[in-house]
């Protein structure tokens, strides 16, 4: 995957003098020069306002947005194109699928333990709001996911993160909607740091809903999807109001436009829609499963190389686990680590990675993580380890 | 090597003074930084508009360890008027490194929670 790099120029930087060894892709990704420029060229030629301008500048700018609803629909391979809503990103996705279902759910809502508070705190406070009983599905000592099955029964949804953010374990999806099917559950999943890693069809996996953000998968910032079956989407209520997302209004009542639109609002972010196809163009020709297999190449030279200098969290496999390593260093706190790996231009992630209640579980407070993707070499991973040497240098002096 | 991580500062991180709890504390007062999950618990005992005597209890980086551990030394008998005047310029300089913006934030929680107790106890006072 080396031969990528070239097409990031962020990764020409030096950092303190050091080459940028950037570790930090689960928070957000480096972009090609691809997308760059599918999103300069956007403004310099056909930037307009989308689905109401009659002029050619309006004309190619709604077909590039709605060009980008198509290949997104085709990378998670959904069923209908009207079934991709363009949101945020993840965390607002994530809102709209629990609010919109407000006058659907009842009962019980159940989570997983291991959820990022993107996809804990919207159904924690739709469950306050509409008096439901919040459950949650817990985790063993190694970061693997407990069965659910005798916690989904009362359960109208099931919020499940695919790869989790902390402990990199990633979740069997299809086994759970399968149990979830027999109790009429809704499943809900996160999807932030899946599908920028690895094939994700959203029909062979039977997921409900899905939720995921471009600037984690080489796009932009400021654009992401919430992905919902057509049923599901056509009985859900808005959740924004305003312009774009309704049919017809008076002073007094309102009805809503057709899907996707029922649920955008106001001026989309166009070339962040543009960028967000171009991002995908590009994953699809490197060949997400492609990307699947570096990650778990990366994370398995990564394991062996930590694994006697740091404490790891979660499953010790690569194989089941996502591209990326959260660990602690005894009693060296994680931001004395992120700022000494700085000064060797290694940049980490320290924290407790919007996940309060997870590091609390562990027992710990935050945590130090390296994340990979396409473009993270075995050197990068070496130069971690050095750096992290450096780091018990100086709290061992 | 590190330019933070000073003789000084690794000094008391590694050995902090001042920590523990006060068991008659006029003002015990806890914050946090919601950035990083730091937390800090901060008793303190007033001699009418002096500090007689104050501690710390906690879980945070070096930086945000070694600043309370230096603030709480260096405020023991000063006035209130004196602490509400310290800024985040008197910190570093206490600390005698240069910090980023996001570390500065590691470094300024003592002096929030020092100031934040100052006011409840002033407050105290007031409702009598």
């Amino acid at each position: 995957m080396k031969k990528y790099r070239k097409d990031f120029p962020i990764l020409k930087r030096k950092i303190n003098g050091k080459r940028l060894v950037y570790l930090d892709s689960a928070a957000t990704s480096q972009k090609p020069i691809q997308v760059i420029n599918a999103i300069a060229n956007f403004y310099k030629t056909f930037n307009a306002n989308i689905h109401r301008s009659i002029h050619t500048l309006g004309e190619e700018a709604t077909k590039a947005y709605e060009e980008a609803r198509e290949a997104v629909a085709s990378f998670i391979n959904a069923e209908h194109k009207e079934e991709v809503i363009f949101v945020r990103n993840t965390t607002e996705a994530l809102n709209i699928a629990a609010f919109g279902l407000r006058n659907i759910v009842k009962g019980k809502l159940l989570l997983t333990e291991m959820e990022h508070h993107s996809n804990l705190l919207p159904w924690q406070q739709l469950a306050k709001l509409k008096h439901l009983e919040l459950d949650f599905i817990s985790f063993d000592k190694d970061g693997y996911l407990d069965e659910p099955e005798e916690k989904l029964k009362g359960a109208s949804v099931l919020a499940i993160t695919q790869a989790s953010n902390v402990l990199g374990t990633i979740n069997p999806i299809k086994k759970i909607t399968e149990k979830a099917k027999e109790y009429g559950t809704i499943v809900v999943v996160d999807g932030a740091q899946s599908v920028p890693h690895m094939p994700v069809d959203v029909q062979k996996l039977g997921i409900d809903m899905l939720a995921f953000s471009a600037h984690k998968m080489l796009g932009p910032t400021g654009i992401g999807v919430l992905y919902a079956k057509k049923e599901l989407l056509e009985k859900m209520e808005p959740v924004m109001f305003g312009s774009e997302m309704i049919k017809e209004v008076s002073f007094t009542e309102a009805t809503w436009n057709e899907l996707p639109y029922k649920f955008e609002y106001g001026t989309p972010h166009i070339a962040g829609a543009v960028g967000f196809k171009a991002a995908i163009d590009y994953l699809q020709e490197v060949g997400m499963r492609n990307v699947r297999k570096h990650d778990e190449r990366i994370t398995t030279y990564a394991l062996k190389r930590l694994k006697n200098i740091v404490s790891i969290i979660g499953p010790k496999k690569a194989e089941d686990r996502s591209g990326l390593i959260a660990f602690t260093m005894g009693d060296i706190h994680p931001h004395d680590i992120a700022t000494i790996l700085n000064e060797e231009g290694i940049a980490i992630r320290s924290g407790h990675h919007c996940a309060m209640p997870l590091h609390r579980k562990l027992g710990i407070q935050a945590s130090a993580r390296a994340s990979f993707y396409l473009y993270t070499i075995k050197e990068d991973v070496d130069a971690l380890v050095e750096g992290l040497k450096k780091v018990r240098e100086v709290f061992e002096r | 090597m590190s330019d933070i991580y000073s003789e000084i500062i690794l000094n008391h991180w590694k050995s902090p003074r001042n920590r523990g709890k006060i068991d008659d504390a006029d003002v015990v007062i806890k914050d946090s930084n919601p950035l990083c999950g730091d937390e800090i618990t901060m008793y303190m005992k007033f001699d009418d508009d002096k500090i007689k005597q104050v501690s710390f209890e906690g879980k945070g980086c070096a930086i945000s360890q070694a600043s309370a551990s230096m603030l709480t030394e260096f405020v023991k008998g000063k006035s209130i008027d004196e602490i509400i005047k310290m800024n985040s310029n008197k910190v570093q300089k206490m600390l005698g490194v240069k910090l980023s913006a996001t570390r500065l934030k590691c470094a300024l929680l003592p002096l929030k929670s020092l100031k934040l107790g100052i006011y409840s106890y002033l407050g105290k006072k007031l409702a009598g």
